[in-house]
């Protein structure tokens, strides 16, 4: 645990990426080998599930420190972290241990069964033998909360750093639905294992933003455009008898679209596709909201699968008859995914994404701008040549998407961050005009700079009406700029509306609340574009 | 009332002064030479004699009356007494009493010695007004031995790689503290202009530092390989730093206790030393002064005076212009600690 916990902490005080790496690197040469399967299971978002609620966590950790309840909540927002907080306000510890990593999370799974008092004692108990730093990281696997700044890839490279093994390789490995209690540290890395293999997607190729349109790109011949659909991305495979579907988040999704059942019967044993799953309408995708509904849902009642069938809409082969074709051109995977879909019969939920043909860069800007009357999002944009890289890389796949669609609106309730942004108001609630009322119709976290934060949070101290917990009311003197990528009718919301990722564009100095948009403007909207 | 709130900052009637005032007065008492408590347009100054030179020094040729630590003095109706505070060298609490009634005014405080202010010592009171600056129990300070061994060790990891140790801390206080707790066998110490000039101010004084390199801009930087660099926080980033490559950064403050504010502030590390209270610090303080009145000010003010009241003070938050050790931290806030 000690060890461990001076790896978070190195991870954690550096703003630098190599500093990180070699920090892993050196982690993963000397952590005993059970050690080192639970790293790469939390630094890969496999979490332990919550041992204790954060409600109890806070009442003991109040009660150890000897400080009213009341006084922790006000601290815990100025700190920004549960975990954090309540290492902080505790006592020092009277005694140490050298218990392992994999030994503390043995201890808190036990814990699943106990009693509550027994539940109390025992972390207690613990807490008495922690540093603060080692209670943090302690507190993060008790609360299920536990985060790393450095990415799955970079843990990937520290890996193959300090084991000799190939990145991508590794990087293959990782995939898939394993536990610290499925596999040995032996078996993920290093061994041969056919029945992982099986089920074990490939690390997902992913696209940058392309912000300053296309010219740059080259001859327009060298690249292939597709729709941009707004869905979920996946890769359906069939291998052997089964078939799977994994999410971009490495999330088995086989038993949430039971559509791909019947996928073995018309694709050849040995297949992977990669492709957006979008609900459909027969036709068309339906809106994302129609896909919403399904998300998060484990079993699918028949109404909705009625109501919103899914399908694959595909736009690459990564594997034919058990061969990883990742390392071909576009173009070549492209041609061999149309000659293996395009006879399918009607039934089947897989549709090849349409490649859309285009001579010059202008006429691709033309077809651009009808992207919502197709029900996409923007324009995917591919060079012919490019493998299918395992991860984001610059340079051979972009996203081109349209431009948001924006609306002013009033800042009316602020709220702190968290972690990095605590002790600033990061967090805002935003309202269009309706007459003389303020109709709210969105939060909005992001897309300000840090000086613009640091501004609005000084603003917000000054400005404050009420509050309400948290939440603090504000005078409605500020105009923002909203930007969002949709927008769908919702009955939950006062103004009727929901949007698609919204963001703060822009600090609107030069309007005053009189021009800020009305609520009739935002329904136009949704009839628009909804 | 001894003492009284006023928009120009907190009166004595009795004495017809002001303590801290942030508006011109024509008699202020000052606690320390901070920016936030001693500022400029004020007819009349007193302060302790330690405090004075850096005093002069920043706010030019003022008319400044100095008083020793301990030495009672006749305002008016009042009788004023300065004592150790142990923020920063000549920083005082300011005790007022009239008609048989004591306050104290804490100005900035700290209650755990380090090596350059003059430790602090508790007065008995009436009316305590007390900074919170630090007034949550989250904020418990380690000792200053394990964050001075810290902050070697870091220096003289980053000396064998190769790299400069580029520390941000205020310039006054701060820095000359965080300079007594380095290993000068390490290597060299290198000073921003900053904090050169309060060097030299409290070196005339007598007070003693490792020996420091003003950074000019025809200083060789190459013959200073692996050199700790001491600059105001506000420097970090600028220009001014870049100069130093290949550098690793870090910061010296109270606030480095939280994770949030010390990755916000992108330094690759923080160290916790700060020049106020704790929170252990604050509450044995209020209780070795024996009053019953307290007022909070800056700081976590309302929820320090909502906790003091459950503990049976009368306790009241209060409003002023004091910024403490500002947590945001912009370099305007560079006079704040």
């Amino acid at each position: 645990m000690k060890r461990f916990t001076a790896l978070y902490a190195t991870i954690d005080q550096t703003t630098k990426t190599s500093a990180k790496v070699t920090a892993l690197a050196a982690y993963f040469a000397s952590a005993p080998e059970p050690d080192r399967l639970w790293t790469i299971a939390l630094f890969s978002g496999r979490r332990p599930r919550r041992a204790i609620t954060t409600t109890k966590l806070r009442l003991w950790a109040a009660d150890r420190a000897d400080i009213p309840l009341w006084l922790f909540e006000e601290a815990y927002p100025i700190v920004g972290d549960l975990a954090e907080t309540i290492a902080l306000v505790l006592p020092p510890p009277t005694r140490s241990h050298d218990r392992s990593l994999t030994d503390w999370i043995a201890f808190l799974r036990n814990l699943d069964s106990a009693d509550e008092e027994t539940r109390r004692a025992a972390v207690l108990d613990a807490w008495d033998q922690m540093d603060a730093d080692e209670r943090l990281v302690f507190n993060k696997l008790l609360t299920g909360g536990f985060r790393v700044g450095i990415s799955r890839k970079l843990m990937t490279r520290a890996l193959a750093q300090s084991t000799g093994q190939d990145e991508a390789e590794l990087a293959h490995r990782l995939m898939g639905d394993w536990t610290p209690d499925s596999t040995t540290f032996a078996k993920l890395i290093e061994a041969p294992d056919p029945e992982a293999a099986q089920s074990r997607p490939y690390p997902f190729c992913l696209a940058y933003g392309l912000d300053d349109g296309p010219a740059a790109l080259g001859p327009p011949e060298d690249w292939r455009a597709e729709w941009k659909w707004d869905g979920i991305r996946g890769q359906l495979i069939a291998r052997g008898a089964a078939h799977f579907v994994w999410s971009r988040g490495e999330e088995l999704m086989t038993d949430r679209f039971p559509e791909f059942v019947r996928a073995t019967d018309f694709l050849p044993d040995g297949t992977v596709l990669d492709g957006e799953i979008v609900a459909w309408d027969g036709a068309a995708p339906l809106p994302f909201n129609a896909l919403q509904k399904r998300i998060g849902r484990k079993s699918v009642p028949k109404k909705l699968l009625a109501e919103a069938p899914v399908i694959l809409l595909t736009y690459d082969l990564l594997e034919e008859g058990g061969n990883d074709l990742r390392a071909l051109p576009f173009a070549e995977r492209r041609a061999r995914m149309d000659a293996l879909v395009s006879g399918l019969p009607d039934e089947a939920p897989i549709r090849p994404s349409p490649l859309i043909r285009f001579d010059s860069w202008d006429s691709l800007a033309q077809i651009r701008s009808a992207a919502r009357d197709n029900r996409a999002e923007g324009l995917m944009l591919k060079s012919a040549a490019s493998p299918y890289h395992a991860g984001r890389k610059r340079g051979d796949w972009w996203k081109w998407k349209l431009d948001p669609l924006t609306i002013d609106a009033v800042m009316i309730y602020a709220q702190q961050g968290s972690g990095r942004r605590a002790n600033l108001f990061t967090d805002f609630t935003f309202a269009v005009r309706n007459g003389n009322d303020l109709v709210p119709f969105t939060k909005a976290y992001s897309g300000l700079t840090d000086d613009e934060f640091r501004k609005i949070t000084a603003w917000v101290r000054r400005n404050t009406l009420q509050r309400f917990g948290p939440v603090r009311q504000v005078t409605p003197e500020h105009v923002f700029e909203i930007a969002f990528e949709g927008i769908a009718p919702s009955p939950r919301h006062k103004s009727g509306v929901a949007l698609r990722f919204p963001r703060m564009k822009r600090w609107r100095h030069d309007k005053p609340l009189q021009e800020a948009n009305t609520l009739d403007d935002l329904h136009e909207m949704l009839r628009q574009f909804g | 009332m001894v003492l009284q709130f006023k928009p120009q900052g907190i009166y004595c009637p009795a004495g017809d002064f002001y303590i801290d005032p942030w508006r011109p007065v024509d008699r202020a008492l000052i606690t320390h030479g901070h920016a936030d408590h001693a500022r400029p347009g004020h007819l009349r100054y007193l302060a302790t004699d330690i405090a004075v030179p850096v005093m002069r020094h920043r706010l030019g040729d003022i008319a400044i009356d100095s008083i020793k630590y301990g030495e009672s003095r006749r305002i008016g109706r009042a009788n004023v007494s300065f004592h150790p505070a142990g923020h920063i060298p000549g920083s005082a609490q300011i005790r007022v009493e009239a008609g048989g009634e004591i306050w104290v005014v804490s100005g900035d405080y700290k209650t755990t010695p380090d090596a350059i202010s003059t430790p602090y010592e508790p007065v008995k009171c009436h009316s305590f007004i007390t900074e919170c600056t630090f007034g949550l129990p989250v904020f418990e300070w380690p000792d200053e031995a394990d964050v001075a061994r810290e902050i070697n060790n870091w220096w003289a990891a980053n000396a064998a790689n190769g790299q400069f140790s580029l520390l941000g801390a205020y310039s006054l206080g701060k820095a000359q503290r965080v300079m007594s707790m380095l290993d000068p066998s390490i290597g060299p110490i290198l000073t921003h202009g900053a904090v050169e000039a309060t060097n030299e101010i409290l070196r005339g004084q007598g007070f003693e530092f490792p020996a420091t390199h003003h950074v000019t801009s025809d200083l060789a930087r190459n013959k200073y390989p692996g050199a700790m660099v001491i600059a105001p926080p506000g420097a970090l980033g600028s220009d001014w730093a870049r100069r130093f490559k290949p550098a690793a950064t870090g910061f010296a403050s109270g606030w480095m206790r939280l994770r949030g504010v010390r990755r916000r502030r992108t330094v690759d590390r923080g160290f916790v030393v700060s020049d106020h209270a704790d929170w252990t610090g604050l509450n044995m303080a209020i209780k070795a002064t024996g009053a019953e009145n307290i007022y909070a000010t800056h700081g976590y003010t309302d929820i320090f005076a909502r906790w003091l009241k459950s503990e049976g003070y009368n306790a009241e938050a209060l409003t002023t212009e004091f910024t403490g050790e500002s947590v945001s931290g912009p370099a305007g806030a560079e006079e704040s600690e």
